[in-house]
């Protein structure tokens, strides 16, 4: 299968100008590659720079070496040379990311939080409301919270609102960060039953997983983010 | 936005300059946005956030640099270079510009149906029964209710106003709005359902925008990218949240230091 994400000599490193100026290096020398219909776990300690990676790809973080390549949509751009305009259109056709939290706008109801991918891209809103309380259902949020915004919802409910999000997309990559942490052991297996379905789809996968199960369960290799933790 | 990547920017500012008497109000202020896209200028009082806004709406003539805008036939043209009807024309349709004091950008005597109304008839609008279905309309997707179209702004309160003044600037569907401080003075509850109303309406008129805010909160809801701003100058300018995540410029990470978790 083709690859879809590769990283070469990536390197971080935090500057905090109002504690001096003090340099606290994250990674360095970050290379793997992950194909098409491929998962790949980032396993390492608490620290080691897992987050760090999965936002440098998404472009939260900048990158300060190396390179990022995404391969998708028929063309190949470098996350960490692109410009903005760049990373916001690979975002809409290529990118999804699962944060650990959930960030939602006040007032908006959880079906339209979760539909909001789908109708950015230019889908039919009734459509994409269909595909969201297809996703909902899955994931056993009550069928009356979802007119309500999910501000008030529980920790659990949350993350599954937001897994929801993140998965109603067809994208070619799709970065999670921890995305069962909070999960009983039923939604856990929906979330790995919803990885495999995006992998038979073609979908490359990169995910923080600290549950040995469900890493188990969704892992076609694992890389061991703690050889590249920069020393300080 | 998405749709279109290889378009051109929509407006281009280049080294703009400008000093009241010796106080600095802005200095080299050079970026571009592009159609669709969202800025929010940030920075604290002072910074030369509406100043920038200012000279970027060729309500203020900068000292130095120029403003470059994207007319509807295509043609780059620098706001200097414009006669007053082509100016007149961009105030009128093609842009929008809100104040935070709505009072500024209402006639609060006339009735809620006139304010709307009134942009539509000085682009050339005539028929009274379209125009008032049309304000009618706006005041829906603002969520006012229909009921006070008749009702004259200042008997209204001031989150209703601030909507208001939002369905005047984009019922001739502007291609670039103007927005300083739009939700400054607002209670936190009235904040919330006005951000949601511009992120909507933002993003179904594909409007680009300049939004001067001191509220980061603000512009990670409704900006694509951040332009940091310090004594009149650009300390750093970016993906919202690369520089609201990563920081760079020491005075950046103070700001996002600053703020407050709720």
């Amino acid at each position: 299968m083709s690859i879809v994400l590769e990283l070469t000599a990536v390197a971080k490193t935090f500057t905090m100008h109002l504690q001096g100026g003090i340099r606290l290096p994250v990674v360095t020398g970050v290379a793997f590659a992950v194909r098409a219909s491929e998962c790949v776990v980032l396993a390492g300690r608490s620290g080691a720079g897992k987050s760090s990676i999965l936002k440098m790809i998404f472009g939260t973080y900048r990158c300060d070496a190396g390179s990022i390549l995404v391969n998708a949509d028929g063309r190949t751009v470098d996350v960490a040379q692109a410009e903005p305009r760049q990373i916001l259109t690979l975002r809409a056709r290529a990118l999804g990311y699962v944060s650990q939290f959930l960030r939602a706008v006040p007032r908006v109801p959880t079906i339209d939080v979760v539909a909001e991918p789908l109708v950015i891209a230019g889908g039919e809103r009734d459509d994409a409301r269909r595909r969201a309380a297809d996703l909902l259902r899955r994931l056993n949020i009550p069928e009356r919270l979802w007119p309500l915004p999910p501000a008030t919802f529980s920790g659990g409910e949350q993350q599954r609102v937001n897994i929801a999000r993140g998965f109603i997309s067809d994208l070619p990559l799709l970065l999670l960060d921890e995305p069962t942490a909070s999960l009983d052991a039923g939604n856990r297996a929906v979330v790995v039953d919803l990885v495999a379905e995006k992998k038979r789809r073609g979908t490359a996968v990169v995910a923080i997983v600290h549950d040995d199960d469900v890493r188990a369960a969704i892992a076609d290799g694992v890389i061991d983010v703690n050889r590249f933790t920069a020393a300080a | 936005m998405m749709e279109r990547e290889d378009d051109q920017p929509l407006l281009r500012a280049e080294g703009l300059s400008k000093w009241y008497g010796k106080q600095l109000g802005c200095r080299d202020v050079s970026f571009a946005l592009y159609p669709g896209e969202v800025i929010a200028v940030v920075g604290e009082s002072g910074s030369g956030k509406t100043t920038l806004l200012q000279l970027l709406s060729a309500q203020l003539a900068p000292f130095c640099g120029r403003v470059l805008y994207r007319m509807r036939d295509g043609v780059m043209r620098d706001l200097a270079s414009l006669s007053e009807a082509e100016r007149r024309f961009l105030f009128r349709t093609d842009w929008g510009y809100v104040h935070q004091d709505p009072a500024l950008g209402l006639r609060m005597g006339v009735s809620a149906g006139a304010n709307v109304g009134e942009r539509l008839m000085a682009i050339g609008w005539r028929h009274y029964g379209r125009i008032r279905e049309t304000a009618g309309d706006w005041l829906a997707r603002v969520e006012i209710d229909g009921g006070r179209i008749d009702d004259a702004p200042y008997t209204y309160s001031g989150g209703m106003r601030q909507r208001l003044q939002i369905a005047r600037n984009l019922v001739t569907r502007p291609r670039l709005v103007f927005m300083d401080e739009p939700t400054g003075g607002l209670d936190v509850s009235v904040q919330a359902r006005l951000l949601d109303l511009l992120r909507g309406l933002v993003a179904e008129l594909a409007l680009a925008a300049v939004i001067v805010t001191h509220d980061l909160a603000v512009a990670r809801l409704l900006s694509h990218r951040v332009i940091v701003m310090k004594d009149g100058e650009i300390v750093e300018i970016g993906l919202t949240d690369q520089v609201l995540d990563d920081p760079h410029q020491p005075y950046t990470q103070l700001l996002v230091s600053s703020v407050l978790p709720p």
